[in-house]
C-alpha cells in the first residue's frame, strides 16, 4: 500500500470522522455530515462516515446516511471502544492511507482536538483548527466573504477555479478570521466547531439507502501507551448551551451581588420558558460560576432564539460566542458598552433592577394570553 | 525525571486588540503575556519537582523578546530556560511548529523518564494542536486536556476532561501531557528567583544548532514547510446596531416585552 499526501490526484471523497461516546453518535456527528453533503454537492464527490467503535457499532451507521452520508466505513475493534489517542489514530490513519479521502473533518470537540493534530502530523498533511464556516466553490465562498467580512470583494481578483477546500476561523480571539487551505498535501484536514453547522433534516429513506462498508484494520497492541482506568460521567446537572433555545448570561456586572445575579439570571430564563445560564469570561475566571457556562472564543458558541445579556460590556471575545444569536438583548449600566453594538433591544440600567421587571413583565404577559 | 515545560509568548487579547488597515494583527502596540494555559503547565511541572526534585526545563519558540517570559518562569522556579529562534522557523504553521519543537526536544535528550507539559491551546490561535503533534512526532504517548496528575512510579495518572465528564487515564514515559488553566493556580516569582534568574543560564538553539536533527528539514519548517497557508484574513464586520430603548426603568422593560409579544417571541 503506497501512501504519498502529496500526490493530490489520488484523492477523491469527502470524509467526516464521526465520534461515538458509549456507543451512541454525537450530534456533532449529524451537523458535520450535513456540511459535509453540502461539500460533497459543491465538488461532485460522494460523502463517506468514518465511524470508529467498538464491535456492533456499525448497527448505528444507517442513522448517518439519514443526513446525507453516501457511505459509512466502519472500524470496528474491542479496543475501539473507549476513545484512546493511539488506538484511534491507528484506525483512522489505516483507513486514510488504505483510501485516501480528498478531506477529512472532524467534530472539535476534546476528542475530536486531541485525535486530529496526531492523525494529521502522522499523515504528514494540514490541519485548520475550529473552524466556523467551510467552502469549496469559489462563487459561495465569495458570497459569503461578502457578507461575513467588510472586504470590496469586486475590487480583489481570485481565482474561480481553486478547489481546495477553503477552511474559515476566527483567530486573535474573534478579532480577526482567517481563511486556511491546504493546497500541497491531502486529506485537508479540518476539525469543526460544535453547535455551528447546520443540521439537515432527517431522511429515513437515505437512512436506509445508506450502504456500509467494514474497514479493514489492524491494531497492534504494542502501540496503545495509555491505559483508560475508568469513564466517569459528571453527575452534576449538565450546561447545555449550545442545544439551549434561551441563554441568559451574566457578566462581571454581578460583582456586588453574584449569588443574586446568578439567581436572577435563573429566573430570568424560567421566565421566558426555560433555559440556561451563561457567563462572560470574567465571571469564570473570577470563579463565580464553572467554565461550562462559559459563552465566548474560548468558551461557547451559540445560536439560540434569545440570548439575554446581563452586566455584561461585550468584549470581542464574548460577542464572537453569541453574535448570531437570532435576538439579543442587552443590560449594562454604561450605554457606551460595546455590547450594545450588536444588541437588537439595548437598556441602560441596573441589571438587579430591571431582570425582575422583565421576568415580571414576561410572566405578566403569557397570563395575559 | 526531566520535564519541559513548552511556553508561548502571546499579545493580551482580552484587552483591547489594535488590527493592522490589511486585516493583520498590530502586535507591536499590544501587551504580551504568557499563555494562559501555558503558565498552568509550568505550574504542574513545578509541582512534581517539588515532589520528586527533577529538573524543569522551560522551552520556548519565538523571537528573542521570549527570553525576559523564560527568565519569568526560572525566577517562579524553572531551573533552566531555552529558546528555539531562528528566521528558518519563521511563518510556520502548528504542524512545521511541532516539528522544530519537538526537533529541539531530540536535540536536548528525552529520557525514559520524562515528561512534556504543554498548554493545551494558545490564545492567539487557540488551536490545540502544537501539543499532540509534538507528541506524534516523536512517538510518545500524550493526555490533553489535563486537569489532575499524579505520579507512581514511573507511571502518571491523569484526570482527562471530557465535555460531559472526565476520563482516568494511565500512560508511561516519556509522555506528554497538555494542561487546561483550570488545573491549578500559578504561583508567583519569588524575589529570590528573579534574582537567581538573571545568573541562570538561557540557551538558544538556532538553525545552525538543529540542522543535524532529523526532524529539522528545510521542506517541514518554516513558511516553505508548512502544509497549510492563509487564503485570506479579515475583520468580521459587527451587527447592525439594534435599538435602545428609552425613559424609566419600567417603560423600558415594558416596552421591551410589548415588541417581544409582537413578534410572538414570548
Amino acid at each position: 500500500m503506497s501512501y504519498n499526501s502529496a500526490d493530490i490526484a489520488a484523492f477523491s471523497d469527502i470524509w467526516v470522522f464521526c465520534e461515538q461516546r458509549e456507543g451512541k453518535l454525537m450530534n456533532t456527528d449529524f451537523e458535520l455530515i450535513s456540511e459535509g453533503r453540502k461539500l460533497a454537492d459543491e465538488r461532485g464527490a460522494k460523502l463517506v462516515g468514518l465511524l470508529v467503535g467498538g464491535p456492533g457499532i456499525e448497527n448505528t451507521a444507517k442513522e448517518l446516511g439519514g443526513y446525507g452520508a453516501d457511505k459509512v466505513i466502519v472500524c470496528a475493534d474491542p479496543c475501539l471502544e473507549v476513545y484512546t489517542t493511539d488506538a484511534y489514530t491507528e484506525a483512522v490513519c489505516q483507513t486514510v492511507m488504505d483510501k485516501k479521502p480528498e478531506v477529512l473533518l472532524i467534530g472539535a470537540s476534546n476528542i475530536g482536538r486531541d485525535l486530529g493534530p496526531r492523525v494529521a502530523a502522522r499523515l504528514h498533511t494540514g490541519l485548520t483548527a475550529d473552524c466556523t464556516h467551510l467552502d469549496i466553490d469559489m462563487n459561495k465562498y465569495l458570497e459569503f466573504l461578502s457578507e461575513a467580512s467588510t472586504m470590496e470583494i469586486n475590487t480583489k481578483k481570485f481565482d474561480m477555479e481553486d478547489t481546495n477546500l477553503k477552511m474559515t476561523r476566527p483567530a486573535f480571539g474573534g478579532h480577526l478570521m482567517a481563511t486556511i487551505i491546504c493546497p500541497r498535501f491531502r486529506p485537508c484536514m479540518s476539525t469543526v466547531r460544535p453547535g455551528v453547522m447546520k443540521k439537515a433534516p432527517f431522511d429515513q429513506a437515505k437512512a436506509d439507502a445508506c450502504e456500509i462498508e467494514m474497514a479493514n484494520i489492524n491494531i497492534d497492541e504494542a502501540v496503545l501507551k495509555t491505559k483508560v482506568v475508568e469513564v466517569v460521567k459528571e453527575t452534576k446537572k449538565l450546561v447545555d448551551l449550545i442545544g439551549a433555545e434561551v441563554v441568559v448570561s451574566v457578566g462581571r456586572g454581578i460583582a456586588k451581588n453574584v449569588e443574586g445575579g446568578i439567581k436572577i439570571a435563573e429566573e430570568l430564563a424560567e421566565a421566558f420558558g426555560g433555559g440556561v445560564v451563561g457567563a462572560s469570561r470574567a465571571v469564570v475566571d473570577a470563579g463565580w460560576i464553572s467554565a461550562d457556562h462559559q459563552v465566548g472564543q474560548t468558551g461557547k458558541t451559540v445560536h439560540p432564539k434569545i440570548y439575554v445579556a446581563l452586566g455584561i460590556s461585550g468584549a470581542i471575545q464574548h460577542r464572537a460566542g453569541m453574535q448570531d444569536s437570532e435576538l439579543i438583548i442587552a443590560v449594562n449600566t454604561n450605554d457606551t458598552a460595546p455590547i450594545f453594538e450588536v444588541a437588537d433591544y439595548g437598556i441602560v440600567g441596573d441589571l438587579f433592577k430591571v431582570a425582575p421587571l422583565m421576568k415580571d413583565a414576561i410572566l405578566a404577559a403569557k397570563a395575559g394570553k | 525525571m526531566r520535564i519541559y515545560v513548552c511556553v508561548k509568548q502571546v499579545p493580551d487579547t482580552s484587552g483591547k486588540v489594535a488590527v493592522n488597515e490589511n486585516g493583520t494583527l498590530n502586535r507591536a502596540s499590544m501587551a504580551t503575556i504568557i499563555n494562559p494555559d501555558d503558565l498552568a503547565a509550568a505550574e504542574a511541572a513545578l509541582r512534581l519537582k517539588d515532589e520528586t526534585g527533577c529538573r524543569v526545563t522551560a522551552v520556548s519558540m519565538g523571537p528573542a523578546p521570549a527570553m525576559g517570559m523564560l527568565r519569568e518562569l526560572i525566577a517562579m522556579g524553572c531551573d533552566d530556560g531555552v529558546l528555539i529562534s531562528g528566521r528558518e522557523f519563521g511563518g510556520s504553521d502548528t504542524f512545521a511548529t511541532s516539528q522544530i519543537i519537538a526537533g529541539a526536544l531530540s536535540n536536548l535528550g528525552i529520557g525514559e523518564d520524562d515528561v512534556i507539559f504543554c498548554g493545551r491551546q494558545a490564545i492567539d490561535g487557540d488551536t490545540a494542536q502544537v501539543g499532540p503533534q509534538i507528541a506524534e512526532k516523536l512517538n510518545i504517548p500524550q493526555i490533553t486536556y489535563a486537569a489532575d496528575i499524579k505520579k507512581e512510579g514511573n507511571k502518571l495518572i491523569v484526570k482527562r476532561m471530557l465535555e460531559d465528564g472526565y476520563m482516568m487515564v494511565e500512560m508511561q514515559t516519556p509522555c506528554l501531557i497538555t494542561c487546561i488553566k483550570e488545573l491549578n493556580a500559578p504561583r508567583y516569582m519569588t524575589v529570590k528567583g528573579i534574582l537567581e534568574s538573571f545568573e541562570k543560564e538561557i540557551t538558544i538553539l538556532d538553525y545552525p544548532a538543529l540542522k543535524d536533527e532529523p526532524l529539522i528539514d528545510p521542506t517541514t519548517i518554516g513558511l516553505k514547510g508548512s502544509p497549510t497557508n492563509i487564503f485570506k484574513s479579515f475583520a468580521p464586520p459587527l451587527k447592525g446596531a439594534g435599538r435602545m430603548l428609552e425613559g424609566t426603568e419600567n417603560e423600558m422593560v415594558d416596552e421591551l416585552v410589548s415588541e417581544l409579544a409582537k413578534k410572538h417571541i414570548i
